[in-house]
């Protein structure tokens, strides 16, 4: 007769199994670069790095909510809304779109699709102008600029998803303080940002703004900018093709700030820096001359 | 008519004394009131992120509930043997599908009387203002096209075997319609010949539910569709309703009950 305390023996056997195996495991696990468990973060836990993937998509939905909804589909013509235009009217990014942006659904192709119209965001707006309860986008911005906070929630979440997306943090802080006047959000998500990306010359150059701009703080946006500059000569600089567009954001910043301050050597310095990386020379050159012309001789301070 | 509103009151009896919709109801509502306590940028009247996940979630518990309680019913009256009973009465095999139709789609509808309802808590107690029309448009038009997908799921019930088979292949033709019916024809375009006559002809001949899926309308504010668009569309859904019903009929005339 087979004994009836076997099944016990067996269950305190694998559970003491199961607990040394735990104690052993856990000290590996706690130390191992790839758990998920290090991360606060909920989303990080779950997806693990495939959430990047869908960083991007939460980007456009809020660049879609900008639109109030009138947005292509992947089945539409995408030429006109390349570049997310509530990232494009932000200046922090390079605009990249051809095409007619109030006409992506072309003409009716058949009742169906005429009918349909009727039922979903036909007519192209801008939530800074207004939005779907105002006018259109072409109409000019004469209208309530506080809906715009909509597209907020979906910048966090696409920030949460990928952390490294400087586009992200750049667009969303000039919409916080531009338009919202939430110049402490702006610069709290800043500087979340280059806790994520340190050095980033996209979010120091951002911050610099909101301290000459907002904190009216102009020795701290100079210091900003210039490390900008120099965080951008350290990795673009170096580059065969560098992409002058941010480079040429703070240049022109430092000049016109210097300018302002009476620092016309380093002024002149900063202008000069500009016309290189300016896409019209010309003008930035008018500019170098009008100031030569007018300064007095020795006049050429530079700050202490 | 008095057949079919009995038959039609049993179901809707049916649909509260089940669970279903008590759990697809406290769980939109939950999910919606956790999403409601996030704070972004300290800023509490957001509420366009809300209103969207509120309403997908409304979406998706209309169709499970209209789909799962369309599909189990003539099969549930033929496997507990009370098919045979029924009919033995005064009542006829269209009138017992008539009313098994009636049934489920003012059922769908009470049960989204409640959504709507909490759908317009929730976005008004943070918005401050009542869009009464354009919630009674949506929701109006979000029944009209439920009532297309239960009598295309009552045909399916006599036209599948298993229930499940019934659910799974109505909901990837729904899903499908919803996602797709709109752009087909633009895909259509860039194809060759016959392929583009094909799907041409097809994206002419779907039930095309993504019409009556105004959520965007809704979510953003705009303005109330003309009520003779709606008037229309309303049209459009019975007519296929209608369409789906006569062939469920059909087939249930020509099929053994046991």
């Amino acid at each position: 007769m087979r004994s009836s305390r076997l099944p016990w023996l067996m269950l305190v056997a694998l559970f003491v199994f199961c607990f040394g195996a735990a104690a052993k495991l856990d000290l590996w696990f706690q130390g191992w670069q790839g758990s998920r468990t290090q991360s606060a973060n909920l989303l990080s836990v779950t997806l693990g790095d495939a959430r990047r993937l869908f960083a991007n998509h939460f980007f456009v939905k809020a660049d879609a909510y900008f639109h109030s909804g009138y947005y292509p589909s992947v089945f539409d013509s995408r030429q006109a809304f390349q570049t997310p235009h509530m990232a494009e009217d932000t200046g922090a990014v390079r605009g990249s779109n051809s095409g007619d942006e109030n006409g992506f659904l072309g003409r009716p192709r058949d009742w169906i699709d005429a009918f349909s119209r009727q039922f979903y965001p036909s007519v192209h707006t801008h939530l800074d102008e207004g939005g779907a309860e105002g006018h259109p986008a072409s109409a000019g911005d004469l209208g309530d600029s506080s809906g715009v906070r909509e597209i907020l929630p979906w910048l966090r979440l696409s920030a949460e998803l990928d952390p490294n997306r400087i586009e992200t943090y750049t667009v969303t802080a000039y919409w916080l303080r531009q338009r919202m006047g939430k110049v402490a959000e702006a610069e709290q998500f800043l500087r979340e940002g280059l806790r994520e990306n340190p050095g980033s010359f996209e979010i120091l150059f951002e911050l610099g703004r909101v301290f000459a701009e907002n904190h009216h703080d102009l020795a701290r946006a100079r210091n900003l900018w210039e490390a900008a500059l120099r965080n951008w000569q350290r990795s673009e600089g170096l580059k065969e093709k560098p992409d002058p567009f941010i480079a040429e954001k703070i240049v022109s910043h430092l000049a016109l700030l210097e300018l302002n301050q009476g620092d016309y050597r380093q002024a002149m310095t900063h202008l000069e820096m500009w016309k290189q990386y300016s896409p019209i020379p010309e003008a930035v050159q008018k500019r170098v001359e009008e100031l030569r012309q007018n300064l007095p001789r020795g006049t050429g301070q530079s700050r202490p | 008519m008095k057949n079919i509103l009995a038959v039609s009151s049993i179901v809707i009896k049916e649909l509260y004394r089940r669970k279903d919709f008590y759990v697809l109801f406290i769980l939109t509502a939950l999910i919606c009131l956790v999403m409601a306590s996030v704070r972004i940028f300290n800023d509490d009247k957001i509420v366009r992120y809300l209103k969207e996940i509120c309403l997908l979630l409304v979406w998706l518990a209309s169709l499970v509930i209209a789909i799962t309680t369309t599909a189990r019913q003539i099969p549930a009256e033929r496997e507990n043997r009370t098919l045979l009973p029924l009919l033995a009465k005064p009542l006829s095999r269209t009138e017992l599908l008539l009313g098994k139709f009636l049934g489920c789609w003012l059922a769908c509808g009470l049960a989204l009387v409640c959504f709507y309802l909490f759908f317009g808590l929730l976005a008004g107690s943070r918005e401050h203002h009542w869009p009464v029309t354009n919630y009674l448009q949506a929701g109006g038009l979000h029944w009209a096209m439920l009532g297309m997908v239960i009598a295309l799921t009552l045909l399916g019930s006599l036209v599948f075997s298993a229930p499940s088979s019934n659910v799974t292949i109505c909901f990837v033709i729904v899903s499908g319609i919803l996602l797709l019916g709109r752009h087909l024809n633009k895909v259509a375009l860039a194809l060759p010949e016959p392929r583009r006559s094909l799907l041409y002809s097809l994206y002419y001949a779907i039930p095309h539910l993504e019409l009556f899926d105004v959520r965007d309308l809704i979510i953003h504010n705009w303005p109330p569709i003309a009520w003779r668009v709606c008037a229309l569309a309303t049209l459009y859904a019975l007519a296929y309703a209608a369409g789906f019903l006569i062939a469920a009929c059909l087939v249930f005339r020509r099929r053994a009950l046991n």
